[in-house]
């Protein structure tokens, strides 16, 4: 698989080897850099849509509504009694009064509102198992003779319009990969014919001298090869840091959805592939281009 | 059939959609012969030489090389037949960023050889074309009779089986001219078939037992002077 890198000295001065004296390691290293970026963003959102997908798709959250406080208190305390008895249910926590001011604060500021606007009492559900429709309405008859004003939502709910976007970002991301990719075999064709056409000369006295395809293509090869892999690993350093600088950025706003944005270790394993896999497509294609070019003379 | 190297039966060469530059072709090379391919500028000279040497394939007839047919050969396989034909070209086609030792180190390096086992006879064929001080010298560094006897170093370093030279002492002094002819007759001694494209008509005295090709206007014409045409096998000659 290697074999074109040990090609002997000798043979390499065939085709002079400059490195980064062309434009091609550097259009490799864009391509990288923004094939880097756009991978991270692509595997950050399906981690995150996974990530809260997980999370909210076996939570539910129980409101009991009701403008007398004190019966609102009793109501809450009786259907959280009666939901620990559910078998679907596998952890109730009632929120106390300041949990859910703390909810409210961003929207309507620290003042003490439970005494003007009647909030209602919330009750966290950890379900055992994802609920389906049915077994949400059975939830609701059971809470309805305990608490009548009682309102039964699924976590996931609030948030599906949300996951919808971020997986039409998810998508938009990897299809810019596939498109990214498809610019690189194109610089990478540009670049072999350039060459070839540079070195007609040398290629056709080699061909006369017996020169196979594949002895000339892998001088092609190795060098974009080359060009390709050191492109590739400025254009992964160049992206990892901005990836370094945003998941700073995203991790000191610490809430929510943007807090479940970020990399597994495979993730990174797979933009750390990048270059690699930037290389082997660079090499593929050269071969390609230069055999189909040498196909056409004698 | 035995005992002929190359064979042209009913041969022609034409060049896209315009008239044929060689025509009605025939003619037998044997092993070990020495031929002069003479013609006027534009006789087609060259072009019968890229027929040998496997640059073009004809447009029709039969070339028959080394026993095989070399018109419908598979194009995998030619590389293979290449390298049992050295070639001087006209321009020389020396690679401009190679040493002169590099240059004649081309055939065997892309035969395969092994690097220690080049030096020896790239540095023999240096001294035998009377450049062993040049070894790392560029082409742009050497004169025309200096790169012309690197490329006629690089066409023989591989001991050729036919070795085709197209005008060889076109850029060197008289002396030069047969000097060259004399390392391409002490090649021919030693089994190998010798073709020479030339248009200098007083290079054929020079080697005794050579037999001549005349072209014209790209077709053969009749032999002129003492030597025979069609060529025979040498041990026919008298």
């Amino acid at each position: 698989m290697f074999k074109f890198f040990a090609i002997p000295a000798h043979d390499r001065r065939l085709i002079p080897e400059g490195r980064l004296s062309g434009p091609m390691p550097w259009v490799i290293a864009i391509m990288i850099f923004l094939t880097v970026l756009a991978a991270a963003a692509g595997l950050a959102m399906t981690r995150a849509t996974s990530d809260v997908s997980d999370q909210l798709s076996s939570r539910a959250t129980v409101q009991i509504i009701e403008a007398n406080p004190e019966l609102r208190g009793r109501q809450a305390e009786a259907a959280a009694e009666r939901l620990r008895t559910l078998p679907l249910i596998e952890e109730v926590r009632l929120l106390p009064p300041e949990e859910i001011q703390a909810l409210i604060e961003p929207w309507l500021g620290t003042q003490d509102l439970a005494e003007e606007i009647p909030l209602p009492a919330l009750i966290d559900l950890k379900l055992a198992h994802v609920a389906t429709d049915a077994e949400y309405q059975s939830l609701r008859n059971t809470l309805q003779p305990i608490a009548p004003g009682a309102r039964v939502e699924p976590s996931s709910g609030y948030i599906a319009p949300v996951i919808s976007l971020v997986r039409s970002f998810q998508w938009i991301a990897f299809g810019l990969v596939a498109l990214l990719a498809l610019a690189t075999g194109a610089a990478v064709i540009i670049s072999a014919r350039s060459a070839l056409n540079t070195h007609t000369e040398t290629i056709a006295v080699v061909h006369l001298l017996g020169g196979t395809d594949q002895q000339i293509s892998r001088l092609f090869q190795r060098r974009i090869a080359l060009d390709a892999l050191l492109g590739g690993l400025i254009g992964l350093v160049g992206g990892t840091a901005i990836i370094w600088l945003i998941s700073t950025q995203l991790t000191a706003l610490g809430s929510g959805l943007v807090q479940s944005v970020g990399l597994d270790w495979w993730s990174w394993l797979i933009i750390a592939a990048i270059p690699i896999l930037g290389m082997f497509l660079a090499m593929v294609t050269a071969r390609l281009t230069v055999i189909g070019a040498l196909r056409k003379i004698l | 059939m035995k005992d002929e190297i190359v064979r042209f039966e009913n041969v022609g060469l034409r060049y896209g959609a315009g008239a044929e530059t060689l025509a009605d072709l025939n003619f037998t090379l044997y092993p070990g012969s020495f031929y002069f391919l003479t013609g006027a500028s534009g006789a087609g000279k060259t072009s019968l030489l890229k027929l040998l040497y496997l640059s073009q394939r004809p447009s029709r007839g039969v070339i028959r090389l080394f026993g095989e047919d070399a018109v419908t050969m598979p194009r995998e396989r030619l590389p293979g037949f290449r390298r049992r034909i050295g070639v001087v070209f006209q321009d020389f086609r020396l690679v401009p960023h190679l040493s002169a030792f590099d240059n004649i180190a081309l055939p065997l390096r892309v035969a395969g050889v092994r690097e220690k086992d080049l030096e020896t006879p790239v540095t023999e064929m240096l001294e035998w074309v009377g450049l062993g001080d040049r070894a790392s010298a560029r082409p742009a560094t050497l004169s025309g009779g200096e790169q012309q006897r690197v490329a006629i170093a690089r066409a023989v370093i591989g001991r050729p089986e036919i070795l085709v030279a197209d005008e060889p002492t076109g850029n060197v002094d008289p002396d030069m001219a047969i000097r060259l002819l004399q390392l391409f007759e002490a090649l021919n001694t030693l089994g190998t078939t010798i073709v020479v494209a030339t248009h200098d008509i007083h290079l054929l005295s020079k080697i005794p037992g050579a037999q001549m090709m005349r072209l014209e206007k790209g077709m053969l014409a009749d032999p002129t002077g003492s030597l025979r045409f069609p060529p025979l096998p040498k041990d026919q000659l008298q």
